[in-house]
């Protein structure tokens, strides 16, 4: 073969290898979640996929530091919100809210470690029926 | 002066004067304490204060401690390594044989020795006089545990479970006595203070130390009331009656 078919043989084969990379990324679909409560969230999805945790970092000092209760990006109101019509939790399987959507972005989701990953009775009371959240399960 | 300049300044004299007195009615430079709405920050016009009257406090009672587990989400267990936000203490003068019940928790100090230790300001002093701890910022060093004369903070040893909602708690983490604040930043008081009037005891008073016309003020100011170590000059918020 002549350097110009050793070097066309290359190309092909990189372009190759990049079509089938593409077709993974295209083949990769968005994770399936369980649907939430309707109604829109505080922000464009597109802008809170990118900047919730922006948002709850700033309104948690508000919260825990000069005691304003109700903020706008309030983790529990997130929870209250997204978590699922069948057991009242964010966490538990891939079809759970935030469980599903970090682990389909590989991001470590250590919120729950201290933080209740179930709605607050108020919330699960005015949406479906939902069975209520095992006390001692909730992490 | 050039015609531009006075123009100038009519116009700003006139626009100030216009302003002046727009601005003038309805403005106040002094404001009383006024409850919170749970939008609004915490102020420092308040102090929030609880007065423990210990010939009300039954011995043996744990009403108080029980309520406080149950809205805190804490287990309840007392091993050396459990958390207690509560405890309830028995002392007896052997001489005369009178026996005191009292519960002590944080005491919130003005002074907060807790605050003065911390690495990494964790522990702090709320505007309205309720220490806490962020616990996103604590890092488990346990200085705070150390210096407070009150054995009030503890250090969460094992992950958590059943957390409420309003109270995150996780393992690795000092914490003590919040007074409630989720409750207080809506209106409400302390659960050791319902559960205590609901058990008919009434012994524990939960108030603003710094409205005179609170219930607790009264109270201050008509009976003797000790802080806890007051030697220390760390200006408890909790007083106590009787003892």
């Amino acid at each position: 073969m002549t350097a110009a078919g050793t070097l066309r043989a290359a190309l092909a084969a990189t372009l190759l290898l990049a079509v089938s990379a593409a077709g993974v990324i295209a083949s990769a679909a968005a994770p399936a979640l369980d649907a939430a409560r309707s109604g829109p969230c505080v922000e464009d999805p597109l802008v809170m996929r990118r900047e919730h945790m922006d948002f709850l970092k700033h309104d948690r000092d508000d919260t825990v530091r000069r005691g304003i209760r109700g903020v706008k990006h309030s983790l529990a109101a997130c929870v209250d919100c997204h978590a699922s019509k069948s057991d009242g939790r964010v966490l538990g399987s891939d079809r759970h809210f935030c469980q599903g959507c970090h682990r389909y972005a590989a991001v470590k989701l250590d919120c729950f470690d201290c933080h209740a990953a179930s709605a607050r009775p108020s919330a699960t009371a005015a949406a479906a029926p939902a069975p209520a959240p095992v006390p001692g399960a909730a992490r | 002066m050039n015609p531009v300049d006075k123009r100038r300044r009519d116009f700003l004299g006139q626009a100030t004067a216009i302003a002046g007195a727009m601005i003038a009615p309805g403005v106040f430079l002094y404001d009383y304490a006024h409850a919170k709405s749970p939008g609004e920050p915490a102020s420092g016009k308040v102090r929030w204060g609880m007065l423990i009257d210990t010939t009300k406090c039954e011995s043996g009672c744990r009403d108080c401690v029980d309520a406080c587990n149950k809205e805190n989400g804490l287990p309840g267990t007392t091993r050396p390594t459990d958390s207690q936000w509560i405890r309830k203490v028995e002392l007896k003068d052997l001489r005369s044989g009178k026996a005191i019940s009292a519960p002590v928790m944080c005491q919130h100090c003005a002074e907060p020795p807790c605050v003065d230790v911390c690495p990494t300001g964790a522990s702090f002093k709320r505007e309205d006089g309720i220490v806490l701890v962020d616990r996103h910022t604590c890092i488990g060093c346990r200085y705070c545990v150390m210096a407070c004369p009150y054995k009030a903070r503890s250090f969460v040893h094992e992950p958590t479970t059943g957390q409420k909602p309003d109270v995150p708690r996780g393992k690795g983490c000092v914490e003590s006595c919040t007074l409630c604040v989720h409750k207080v930043d809506r209106g409400g008081t302390p659960s050791c203070v319902e559960a205590c009037a609901a058990a008919g005891h009434h012994a524990i008073v939960f108030g603003d130390l710094n409205d005179p016309e609170s219930a607790i003020s009264k109270r201050v100011r008509a009976v003797a009331t000790t802080q806890l170590r007051a030697d220390l000059r760390t200006d408890n918020g909790v007083r106590y009656q009787g003892l």
